[in-house]
Formats: C-alpha cells, structure tokens, sequence
C-alpha cells in the first residue's frame, strides 16, 4: 500500500492553497493525498487515518516553500470549483495542480480531459447557482425607525453568497437591504457604504411577508398564457427546491388546473360569437386535458381538480399514479376502491394487498413498478352505509384516459400490464375479452407491450378454497410473464457506440 | 378601477409580445449615482410561468384603449374585452417597487393607441423619463414605438431605453392587409430603419466620446405572428432573413398564434402546434450562428420546416453527400453543420484535437447527443458505413424507442470524478504562468 499524507485544512479556498502548496513542495502524489476538511469530516477522519509508518512527511506549509507556477485560468477556474458543495473537489482540484505542475502545463486548454471536464462541470453548476441567486432572491420590506429595510431568505446549494455580494451592492446600492442563508449573511447599508458577512441565519428571521407580494402574484398569474403550457421548459430553468422561497410559485398548480378550461371557454365564446363551424361543447366537455409535461408530480396536482365527467363529485379525492418515472413496468387497475379513495392513493386495499402477495411470489418488486388506474377516480352506489364499487362506463373511460396516456408518455414504459376488462380497454382503445386474451402480449401504445391479465379484485370474489388458490396461481404465472425480455425492440444505444468506461 | 384590476387586465394584454429578454445591452450600475439598478449585458429571468416562459421585465400596456383594429389584437377596437389605463406614475412605482424585491430587471412598456399615435408615445416616453430622470432608475427599459410617431418622440424614447422595437406583427403584405389594415408593412420599415441610423450613429459617437448619449444600446428587435395566416415557414424565414441584414436587428421574435378571447372570425379558432414556433426559433439560430442560408432550411416541395426534425437534422437528413464529417479534421464550417453538435461543443472539439485525436468517449464527456450525431461523424474509433448513410429508413431512426426493459440490470451507476486520462503530446512552450 503506497504512503498516504492527510492533508488537514479550514474548508476554504485560501487554505487549501496553502496546504496543498506545502504537499506539492513535499512530493506528495494525488493519490497519497487525503484531504481533511475541518469543518466537515470529523467521523472520516477518525476511521481511516493512516497508520503513522505510512504517512509522508508534510513540508511545514507556512514556510516559504518555493511557489510553482500555474495559469490564471487555473486560479479563477479552481476558486469558482472551491465554492461547490462536492468535498470531492478538493482532490480534484489537487490532482489537477499536480497535473499542470508534472509536465502538463496545457492540461487546461484540453477541454475532453476527464479532470479539465470535471472542474468545469463543478465551475458551472457554480456559476449556475450563482446566476440562480441573482433571479430568485425575494426581499420582503420591513419596517424600522432607519428607514425601509430589506431583507432576503434564500437557499444557495453552493458557498457562494460572498462572490454575489458585489452584484447585490451595485444593484441596491441606495437601499438597506440583507440576504439570510443558512451558511452565510450578508448586509449593505446604504450609508456607511459596506458590505458585513455574518454566520447562517434561519428562516424565521426574515420577513414572513410584503404587501408588494399580492400585486406581483396578480402579476405573475396575468403574464400567464394558459393557452401554450409548457411546464417541462419551466421546470427546467425553475427547478421544483427554489419554490418554496419564491411567493409566486404558490400560484403554478392553479394556473395549470385551471389553463384548460380557461381556453376552452375562450374558444367556445369566439365560437358563439362568429358563429362559424367549431366543435360542439359536447366535443369541448367530457375529455380531461392534462397539461404538456412528463412531470409526473406536476400532472398528478392538475389531475387533482380535474372534472372532465361527473365521476369527481362523489369521490374524496384523485387517486393518481404512483411510483418511479424510470419504472419499465406500468400495471393499470380499473379505478380506485373504497379504500384507495380516503387514503388517495392507488392499490392500497385488500385487493392492492393481494396484488402484492401475487407480486412477490412472481419475484417482482412492487416498487420498481408504477401503479395505477384507468381511471382515477372512484365511481361507486350507495348500498346502506357501505359504498359499492360500480364498474366506470366508456364515457368516463375515454374522459379519463388523457391522464393515463400522459403517464404512459413520462414514462414509456416497455411493458404494461392491463389488469382486467376497464384497464384493457383504456391502454389497447378498445374493448376485448380477458378471458380470452389473458396471459398475452398485445401491441401496446408507445411501442409498449401490452400483457392482459384479470383484475385482483376478481379473485378476491372467490371463495377461499382449493379453485380460489388455483387462480391466485393463475394470476402470478401471468406476472411471471413480466420478468420475461419482450420483444426485440430498436435498442437506445446504436452499433458502433463506445463502451461506458473511458 | 383599483390598481391589482388594472395591473391584472394590462398584464394580461401584454402577454401576446414574446420578448421579455433584458440581455445586449451596456453595463452600468447604481453605485456612484446613489440610485436604482443594474444591468449586467446577460439578462436575468426572475421566474418561468407555466408556458415557460421567463420573466424579466414588468411587461406591461400603459393602456389597452386602442383606435385600431388588428384584427389578431385583443385589444384592437372592435373587441369586447375589459379596458383599463395606468397613469405615467403609477407605472413607475409598480416598476420600483417590483425591482426593490427583486423580482424584475426592469420595465417593458408598450401602449394601445389612444386618440393619435403622438399622444401615446408621449405617454410612454413620460413612463422613461420619470423612471431615468426623477428615480435614477439604471434598470433595463424596453419600448414599443409606435412606427407613425414623430422623430422627435422616437428620439428621446432612444435615449432612456436600452431596446427598442416595433413588431412588424405579419410577415407579408397580404397578411397585413387582411388582418391589419391600419398597419402598413412599408412604413414598419422605414421607421426601423431610421432607428437603425440613430443606434449606430450614436455608437460612432461614443467610440470617440464615450460620453455621447446613447441610443437604445441593447439594439431594436421585433415580433410576427405565425400562424394566423397560411404563409409558410419559408416565406417567414426569407422576411426574418431580410430583416436581420437590413435593419441589424438583435432579434426577430416569432410567437404561435394564440386563440385570443373574442377573436375575429377571420382567424383559426386553435393555435399552430408550439412545435412550430420552436422549429422556427431553430432555424432562426441556424441562420445567425451557424453560417445556414435561407434558402437551405427549406426546400420549394416542403416550405414548411419538418416538425419532427429538427431543421438542422432535416438539412443532414438531405445533404447525406456532405456526411460524414470527420471531427479530427473537417474545418469548423463542416463541424457547425452535423446534428447533434452546437456552436459550444464545437468549439470544444476544435480545442481538444490540437491535444489528441477525438474519439467517442470525448464526445460522451461533452455531452454529445451520440443517438443524432453518430451517423454523421466519423473518428479513429467510428467509421459509419456508407450503407448506413444510404439507408432510408435513416429517418426513422430518430423517433424516440420505447425504454427496454431492465428491471433486472443493475441500475445506472452515478458518474464519479475521474481519474486523469492519457497523456497530452508533449508542447514546447509552458502557457502564462503565475504563482499558485
Ligand atoms: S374520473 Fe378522470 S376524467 Fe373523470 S373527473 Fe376524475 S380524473 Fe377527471
Ligand atoms: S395597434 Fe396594437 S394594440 Fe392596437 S389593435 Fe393593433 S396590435 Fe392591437
């Protein structure tokens, strides 16, 4: 086992310098080079410390030891991967010095270079953070006896308050203002003209509120154009983890649910009013209208107050689907049971009980599955005090299946399992007899296969006994089918492409 | 009518004018002036809306009172919609008020046409001045002009604003005579030319006097409608293509025609697929970056660009005699026209092979979609078969498969920091140096 040199350090950038100048001037290799963080590592620290035999002897760093030379892009690029959250960077950044400084002095002006690809990648997300800071900060107004201050709660994922402080200085140069974060504050006041860092402060130290917030939501909710959704571009530059401290982002689950109807009103008026040829509301009603997305959190909140037919105003709540977008399996039920309705979510009564009995005994991981429903809400009569399930007609199929294509679109699965008639129905378009086609794989949508199967719910009917048990095996050797490959399929990856490794 | 109504219904008419950039023009900031703001050159989007759009500026309508009657226009005359005025000072505390918390970079302003085009623009440029002059507002101002009003107005609007524009709104003189009467492509025109004089004049200015007024330093751009009239991409295409070389316009904004609440029975009742805006934007960025003629994104059988391809794909997809291109040694030009590399990755791989050959696993670091490049490149370790070139159901391969079914592989494994790659050539001269 090669000599190994723990490198301690503060965390900061400076420090690092300093330690890692005194391990270049001492021979230490990248791969002897343990880096301890002070203020993070502690538990680490105690574990694998190297034996004392082991370890290289560390020049003392605050002695001068000869400084070697290295490009300013290297500086700029290395402080801006300092303020990564990674504590991978420190090796990193490490290796990457010893590089320029073992004979590669060009390491950098190679973009295709593993390291040179790394530091940038760690330098962007930086940067990114950075510009995040810049759009997302909110200041709510407090009043004081000095005037108006404002103040920000944000949350950084990287260290990167002190290199936006400027930014915030030129721009607010006549206010009073400071910006909370956990790791770091930072304070401007107009008159003595400086900028005061302090420790990390909580969220309940900033405003809770700014009267300004109402106007700028009736703004937000106005600029709005519910006829073109594009929730995926939102999303992209408006990650879901910066919401909860944006006061407009409250609003996006009603703007969304309420984006459809509102368009399809807007058409029906100009309809009436030049009375050319437009669809009937018949054709306008009675179909629900996702909005375009593949996030699957995203439709789940619009499918929540959809009401494209009658079936949402007895039911509790939407039951939607659950489970991972990378799932390759997509098993689609009928429409939620008394059960699944109170709880809100899909399979979780007995016959969800029993899917899973015959799931595991098939070998298959419920949770590696999305789960859901033909339809999402449940339809159910009235018998004394118990609710009892009534089968969905085709109307409320059709209305309903907009939701399902939508999750079958996020997800595209290479297989989906259509337990029973309504599932069967819904993912194929068209009716057909399980019992007949039961335990095959039909073409699916999406270039999918479609395995038919019967509902678990019908097994439940059966009385307990040798036929019920019968048919429960019935059932897994259907799901059996599941962990067969499907069909040659266009493979995602073409001949010729590399191998994963480098 | 109280303030939240009026911003609620000047917003929501603004909404139809795509652009919201805040980007292109000079930095400056408040801290000798002791005022207000900051642009940085970049732009800033405060937030996204659900139809993905950013949010920079206040996008506002001083008013939604309009004599005219463009027919497309929700606030054209003729409409029932509810109406609605903001004072000059109302604006500008909206404007401060939004950019003390943070969540503009500034204000675009734009105006329906109350009783003459003078009035109006007065009107906006009062907005500017207040917000530059009273409030040393250094924040970003975009103005609609109006293309009928004086010299005079235009003038002083250039002087406050960092952009300026006039939307062109239709692409051919037909569309314009059927669904905006008022409006008169020639005079559209003119008007931006005579700003175009005014920005570069004044850039001449300040290279010898750096003190030199400015004049709309973030250039002018404009908008079409595309969709709510049967032109084709083509015809859309060669009208932004003309613009850009006569009127040096920063951008040429394209917006899919919304069914608007009220519309004429002149327009389609449903929106263009957004595809088709976002293919235009496409082959717009072809046009000024990657060296693409006009007439090359299109062809006479198929004026309108495919909506499943992208237009550069599309061009590939024709041209299969230029492919493939070899990255180790095709000049830039050949590298900009293979699909799947961008200006930036370009770039990247013209710095990397002065070190090493490129091979596939650099282009897998660089993030190149290999599916759409593969075909197309050629490298020590990927030599495509003509064959495969040849193949017409190459098309075809570029519509997404469904996933396979891997329940049961091991799942991706997360990218770690690597570890240091082969060797550089060995170079003469160490590069500027200083000391760590
Ligand atoms: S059953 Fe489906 S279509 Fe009907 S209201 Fe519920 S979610 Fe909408
Ligand atoms: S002049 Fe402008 S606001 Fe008036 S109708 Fe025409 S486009 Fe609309």
């Amino acid at each position: 086992m090669p000599a190994s040199a723990p490198l301690h350090f503060d965390g900061s950038f400076a420090d690092w310098k300093r330690v890692a100048r005194a391990a270049l001037a001492s021979g230490v290799a990248p791969q002897q080079a343990h880096w301890r963080d002070a203020g993070a590592a502690q538990i680490e620290l105690a574990l694998d410390a190297p034996a004392p035999e082991r370890i290289v002897p560390l020049a003392d760093p605050d002695l001068a030891a000869p400084s070697p030379r290295v490009p300013r892009a290297f500086l700029d690029l290395a402080e801006d991967v300092a303020r990564h959250r990674d504590p991978a960077r420190w090796p990193l950044l490490y290796r990457a010095l010893w590089r320029l400084t073992h004979g590669e002095p060009h390491l950098l002006a190679n973009p295709a270079d593993v390291d040179t690809h790394a530091l940038h990648t760690l330098a962007k997300a930086v940067h990114r953070d950075i510009h995040k800071m810049r759009a997302f900060v909110r200041f709510r107004e407090r009043a004081t006896e000095a005037g108006p201050w404002f103040v920000a709660w944000f949350e950084p994922q990287h260290h990167i308050v002190e290199a936006n402080a400027p930014f915030f200085r030129d721009r607010f140069a006549s206010l009073r203002w400071s910006i909370l974060t956990p790791g770091r504050c930072v304070h401007w006041d107009p008159d003595s003209r400086s900028l005061r860092f302090t420790p990390g402060a909580s969220r309940a130290d900033a405003p809770a509120d700014d009267a300004a917030e109402d106007l700028w939501r009736t703004y937000y909710a106005s600029i709005f154009n519910p006829a073109r959704v594009k929730v995926d571009a939102m999303l992209a530059e408006m990650p879901r983890h910066y919401w909860k401290n944006l006061p407009e982002a409250a609003l996006i689950p009603r703007l969304l649910a309420e984006a459809a109807p509102r368009v399809q009103r807007m058409v029906a008026r100009s309809a009436e009013q030049s009375a050319a040829a437009a669809p009937t509301p018949g054709e306008l009603e009675g179909r629900a209208r996702p909005p375009a997305t593949g996030d699957l959190a995203i439709l789940a909140e619009a499918a929540a107050s959809c009401h494209a037919c009658p079936l949402w105003r007895a039911a509790t709540c939407t039951v939607f689907g659950e489970g991972p977008r990378e799932a390759c399996i997509v098993l689609v039920g009928e429409q939620p049971g008394d059960h699944e309705d109170r709880v809100g979510k899909p399979f979780v009564g007995p016959a969800g009980r029993l899917l899973d009995r015959a799931l595991a005994a098939a070998g298959i991981e419920r949770s590696a599955c999305y789960v859901t429903n033909a339809v999402k809400h449940f339809k159910w009569e009235p018998r004394g005090k118990r609710r009892l399930h009534a089968t969905p007609n085709a109307r409320e199929i059709a209305a309903c299946r907009p939701w399902l294509e939508a999750e079958l679109a996020a997800i595209r699965p290479g297989l989906i399992v259509c337990l029973g008639a309504t599932a069967a129905q819904s993912v194929l378009g068209h009716a057909l007899r399980v019992t007949e086609e039961r335990g095959k794989k039909l073409p699916g949508p999406f270039g999918a296969s479609a395995l038919i199967t019967v509902h678990p719910s019908a097994l439940l009917r059966l009385p307990a006994g040798i036929e019920a048990e019968a048919e429960f095996q019935r059932f897994v050797a259907d799901l059996r089918q599941i962990r067969e490959v499907p069909d040659a399929r266009p493979s995602e990856q073409l001949p010729g492409s590399p191998p994963a490794s480098t | 009518m109280d303030l939240p109504q009026k911003l609620s219904v000047l917003a929501d008419a603004a909404k139809y004018d795509a652009s919201c950039a805040s980007s292109g023009t000079t930095a400056r900031n408040a801290r000798a002036s002791g005022g207000l703001g900051s642009t940085t050159g970049s732009g800033i989007c405060h937030s996204y809306t659900p139809d993905g759009r950013c949010v920079s500026l206040l996008k506002i309508l001083l008013t939604n009172y309009c004599i005219y009657d463009c027919l497309y226009c929700i606030n054209r005359v003729s409409s029932d919609v509810r109406r609605a005025r903001f004072t000059p000072d109302e604006v500008v505390r909206l404007t401060l008020d939004f950019y003390k918390r943070n969540y503009i970079e500034g204000l675009f302003l734009s105006s329906g046409i109350i009783r003459n085009p003078d009035y109006t623009m007065e009107q906006v440029v009062a907005v500017a001045r207040k917000l530059r002059l009273e409030h040393k507002f250094h924040g970003y101002i975009h103005l609609k002009t109006i293309p009928e009003a004086s010299q005079a107005l235009i003038d002083e609007a250039g002087r406050y604003a960092d952009r300026i524009s006039i939307n062109i709104e239709l692409p051919t003189a037909t569309d314009l005579e059927r669904l905006a009467p008022e409006k008169n492509g020639e005079r559209i025109e003119r008007a931006m030319g005579a700003i175009r004089e005014r920005i570069e004049a004044s850039k001449e200015d300040r290279k010898t006097s750096p003190k030199a007024p400015g004049f709309a330093p973030g250039g002018q751009s404009t908008q079409m409608i595309v969709g709510a009239t049967p032109t084709s991409d083509a015809e859309i295409l060669r009208r932004a293509d003309g613009l850009y070389q006569r009127q040096g316009l920063r951008r040429v904004y394209y917006s899919a025609f919304s069914p608007i609440p009220s519309a004429s029975g002149k327009l389609p009742l449903v929106a263009p697929p957004l595809v088709r805006e976002h293919r235009l934007y496409q082959a717009d960025w072809l046009l000024r970056f990657y060296g693409f003629g006009v007439e090359e994104l299109t062809t006479p059988a198929q004026p309108n660009l495919d909506l499943q391809l992208d237009p550069k794909l599309a061009w590939a997809l024709r041209h299969r005699e230029h492919f493939p291109v070899n990255l180790n040694t095709a000049p830039r030009p050949f590298l900009l026209r293979v699909p799947g590399l961008g200006v930036k990755t370009v770039d990247k791989i013209l710095a990397a092979r002065r070190w090493h050959p490129v091979r596939l696993a650099d282009l897998l670091r660089l993030k190149v979609p290999l599916k759409k490049a593969l075909p197309f490149i050629e490298t020590p370790d990927h030599r495509p078969g003509l064959r495969e070139l040849e193949d017409p159901a190459l098309r075809a391969r570029f519509v997404p498969p469904p996933k396979q079914l891997d329940l049961f592989a091991d799942g991706p494994t997360p990218p770690a920091l690597a570890t240091p790659g082969s060797e550089p050539p060995p170079v003469p001269t160490a590069p500027p140096s200083l000391e760590f």
